[in-house]
């Protein structure tokens, strides 16, 4: 990596510097003028306080082994507060001061160090800089051709580009070899076909719509005007896959004047007196579409700023979504609950390859 | 390398040992320990190679040392963490000491972050040491590779460098996502969420790749296990030997320097490794590594605990995905309604394919830029002097609206967080954004390319007639004027030290033929180089000098 040099330049303060033989490679479309100014050297170093003045010399010298000793003093400052600043359980305060009083003991700890060893440097170490040549990154004409002989010994002895079988099946077995990996890690998700399991969620005929996260049934005549709920299926709670559920299942209640809704044909029986229930998983990327704004009747995603109107069936009327929030049609049961006619018809949250 | 030494100017502190004392019992085992070391490694070769390597000197090169040290800061911190924090989705009831979480069911990931948070002594403080770390690390890399870029210092023999600083770019903005989904909270688990739906998106393959990701449906119960290994073991190796690579290279090609006198493209003007330059990098580690402790002790970062444990349902207005991915989120809140159709029995989301496309594109234009360049100018010399961004006009022009592009999709990310504080239309936000997507960076790039030319004019006016010297001198007719003065050969010379380039000419080549590749390369240089301020020359100051 380092290439020994033919002996560096000399470089005093104020000399010209020694230029190099003109370059061999192509400058491009750079102009070079025959009368571009001379560079004229380094300039004349100019001295620091310390280097003048033997006082300043040692206030300096002082400066850096006070630092360095309030850093000892810092870092068993952190030491003494892991023992004086417990963590009280329940007691924020306690973690905080904790936090603090051993952050404050360590960053001393740290920064005394750092600051001392940098006016050290600055002020007590030599001054003025100093000059190295540098050389061509390309190795020298006869580096380089010695390696182009190594390869060339190096195929010749092995027959690397003689025994052309040889090569190509160990190059074809070589390309073969991480092929296995390829297939090792299809069991990372089960043998199940996901697009099935994306089409469909908890919801089925009869399923009572749940308070999110009580699991409290909604009776129809609770909804009142202008609400909105939260709701989970019933019996989401006691599943094992419960979050996956619910990534799916999650839904929004709204009850709306019957007259504000503009409904399309074949739907007219999904809605109860103006309660609608619509997917709370937003067909962009899937966040939860939780803000209602009451008297617009807009539903905003606050990840992208989907917004849909509920008035129309949800439709998308800003943001980068596209397709309408999936409705979930619900009617009322004997005890006056509201339950789930069905599953949504369609699948819900964001799109997907295989989705028609 | 042999470095020439000047003697020390004057040191009154430096005392000479004497070379009649005999030396010491501490030096005597020094030396005694050395021979030992170097008997077995033949170290002191690598000592005499780079005791005394030179660096040069400029505030702005701390910025990669920024980058580096708080990486190690990251690794010191993150190695305290995982002593403590379990990377399980196992449903756990928490009986912490956090009170208004008690006996609820959340992720073992979860609950054992909040018990690095309020049970473990100094836990909270490294929690957010790390994620202070991390937010440094990253911001220090971009403002590295903003520096690296405006002053040219890619250009050949540092392509590659350059390439392997925009792979940690990636890791470390991968690694910042994959740490910050750890604690498995309702803030990180929405950004998971987005993952999902973003993949999902990706024609042919989504569909499985999330499956596999998240070990079935989402969210599942593996993700976090997965990316704690891809977090803490495969992401850090890459990085750490990516790192390597990018540190070696740099001794290897040394480093550049900014143009002043004394400093050529064939020499390196700065300080020692030893003593000087180790004294101070390693003092800007520690005080790196305490000023990151210092933000952490007094300022909250990431308080999982306010946001609760992930759940799919809820959500809190204004969710923000860390800084850094902010202009990944940008991008998807930009994309007008409707783009989604279904097309031979598939559907096509346009939505979030074109998310998919145009951000690696940039990336991709990023990490490709020296290539470009290099091809344009069709410069194949060595370049170790870092220029001054006015003296490369469109470069730098070309820079900003590149970080206008950056910008303009990062603000998109907060556009509801900029339509509530001031009282706007979220929609107005938007439309004005997608505007500025394609507006920004052509103001950006013809602003700035003016404001090159200007200072490059201003330059060459005071490299050519001198600075005013404030001295008003009444002529014999009695007109006043004010003296310039000529500066001396050291300020001139910072003026003047630029290379100019010309549009590339266009010729056939050797069979008499134009190809098209000669024809793109004539027109980019044309663009490139049409407007450019020559260097003032020895020739232009005499003529100059004849004129008065």
């Amino acid at each position: 990596m380092a290439q020994h040099d033919d002996g560096g330049e000399n470089a005093t303060a104020g000399s010209a510097v020694v230029k190099s033989e003109p370059p061999v490679v192509s400058p491009g479309t750079a102009v070079i003028p025959s009368d571009a100014f001379e560079n004229p050297g380094l300039p004349p170093h100019r001295l620091r306080a310390t280097d003048l003045d033997p006082h300043k010399d040692r206030v300096a010298e002082r400066r850096v082994y006070t630092l360095f000793f309030l850093s000892i003093v810092g870092s068993l400052f952190a030491v003494a507060s892991y023992v004086a600043f417990p963590i009280i359980p329940g007691n924020t305060m306690s973690v905080r001061l904790n936090t603090l009083m051993l952050g404050l003991g360590i960053a001393l700890g740290l920064l005394a160090i750092g600051i001392g060893a940098i006016y050290w440097s600055k002020n007590l170490m030599r001054g003025d800089e100093l000059t190295e040549s540098r050389h061509p990154i390309r190795g020298s004409a006869a580096t380089r051709e010695r390696a182009v002989e190594i390869f060339k010994e190096g195929n010749e002895e092995s027959g690397f580009g003689r025994r052309t079988l040889i090569r190509n099946t160990l190059i074809g077995a070589l390309v073969a070899t991480p092929l296995p990996a390829v297939v090792l890690f299809r069991d990372l998700a089960p043998a199940a076909d996901p697009v099935a399991q994306l089409e469909h969620t908890m919801w089925a005929k009869g399923t009572r719509l749940t308070h999110d996260p009580t699991g409290v049934p909604i009776k129809a005549a609770d909804v009142t005007l202008g609400s909105v709920f939260h709701v989970i299926p019933e019996g989401l709670n006691d599943k094992a896959d419960r979050l996956e559920e619910k990534a799916k299942a999650a839904v929004l209640l709204m009850r709306l004047l019957p007259a504000d809704l503009h409904i399309s044909p074949g739907r007219e029986s999904w809605n109860y007196n103006g309660i609608v229930a619509y997917s709370k998983i937003c067909t962009h990327v899937g966040c939860p579409v939780a803000l209602y704004e009451q008297q617009t009747h807009h539903l905003l995603c606050p990840c992208h700023s989907s917004t849909f109107d509920v008035t129309n069936e949800c439709e998308v009327i800003f943001g980068p979504a596209k397709r309408p929030l999936p409705q979930l049609p619900i009617a009322v049961d004997s005890e006056g609950y509201l339950v789930a006619q069905s599953d949504f018809h369609e699948p819900v949250g964001p799109s997907f390859w295989e989705r028609t | 390398m042999t470095v020439t030494e000047t003697k020390p100017p004057v040191a009154p502190t430096a005392t000479e040992p004497a070379s009649t004392v005999p030396p010491s019992r501490g030096s005597r085992f020094t030396g005694a320990a050395a021979n030992y070391i170097d008997e077995r490694t033949s170290i002191s070769g690598l000592v005499k190679e780079l005791g005394r390597k030179i660096f040069p000197d400029h505030w702005s090169f701390m910025l990669g040392e920024v980058a580096l040290y708080s990486f190690v800061v990251i690794l010191l911190s993150g190695t305290f963490l995982t002593f403590f924090f379990q990377p399980s989705m196992a449903s756990v009831n928490y009986a912490g000491s956090y009170p208004p979480l008690k006996g609820l069911d959340m992720s073992a990931a979860y609950s054992s972050t909040l018990n690095i948070s309020f049970d473990i002594r100094g836990g909270l403080l490294f929690r957010q040491i790390h994620h202070w770390a991390a937010l440094l690390f990253i911001a220090a890399i971009g403002l590295h590779m903003l520096r690296v870029y405006f002053t040219g210092a890619f250009r050949k023999p540092r392509e590659l460098n350059w390439v392997i600083g925009f792979v940690l770019f990636v890791l470390a903005m991968a690694e910042g996502f994959t740490g910050y989904s750890l604690p498995d909270d309702l803030l990180s688990g929405n950004g998971l969420r987005i993952i999902d739906g973003l993949i999902k998106g990706i024609p042919v393959v989504g569909t499985w790749i999330s499956y596999l990701l998240f070990g079935g449906e989402f969210p599942g119960t593996k993700v976090v296990a997965l990316f704690y290994s891809v977090h803490i073991l495969l992401l850090p190796a890459i990085l750490v030997a990516a790192l390597g690579l990018h540190l070696l290279l740099m001794v290897v090609n040394k480093h550049t320097q900014f143009a002043g006198p004394g400093r050529t493209n064939e020499n390196v003007v700065g300080v020692p490794i030893l003593p000087t330059f180790a004294a101070k990098a390693g003092g800007f580690f520690f005080v790196v590594f305490g000023v990151i402790v210092l933000i952490a002790s007094l300022f909250t970062i990431n308080p999982i605990w306010t946001y609760g444990p992930y759940d799919p349902s809820p959500v809190s207005a204004g969710t923000q995905p860390d800084w850094y991915i902010g202009f990944a989120d940008g991008m998807l809140r930009l994309i007008p309604p409707g783009w989604e159709i279904v097309w031979l029995n598939h559907t096509w989301s346009f939505n979030i394919i074109i998310v998919i496309l145009v951000l690696p594109l940039f990336l991709g234009l990023v990490a490709f830029y020296p290539f470009i360049e290099g091809w344009i100018t069709g410069d194949k010399r060595e370049h170790h002097i870092a220029e001054r961004p006015r003296n490369a006009p469109t470069r730098t022009a070309i820079g900003a609206a590149g970080v206008t592009f950056y910008a303009v999709l990062w603000a998109a990310a907060s556009s509801d967080l900029m339509a509530t504080h001031f009282q706007i239309t979220i929609e107005g936000v938007i439309h004005v954004l997608q505007a500025l997507f394609f507006l920004g960076p052509i103001i950006a790039f013809f602003v700035t390319k003016r404001i090159c030319l200007g200072l490059q004019k201003k330059d060459h006016e005071i490299a050519l007639h001198g600075f005013e010297s404030g001295r008003i001198v009444r002529l014999p007719g009695g007109e006043y004027i004010e003296v310039h003065e000529q500066l001396d050969d050291y300020e001139r010379w910072r003026l003047v030290s630029y290379n100019e380039y010309k549009p590339v000419m266009l010729r056939p080549d050797s069979k008499g033929r134009i190809t098209a590749g000669e024809r793109a390369r004539a027109a980019l240089s044309r663009w490139f180089f049409e407007d450019r301020i020559s260097p003032v020359t020895t020739t232009d100051i005499e003529r100059s000098a004849g004129h008065h």
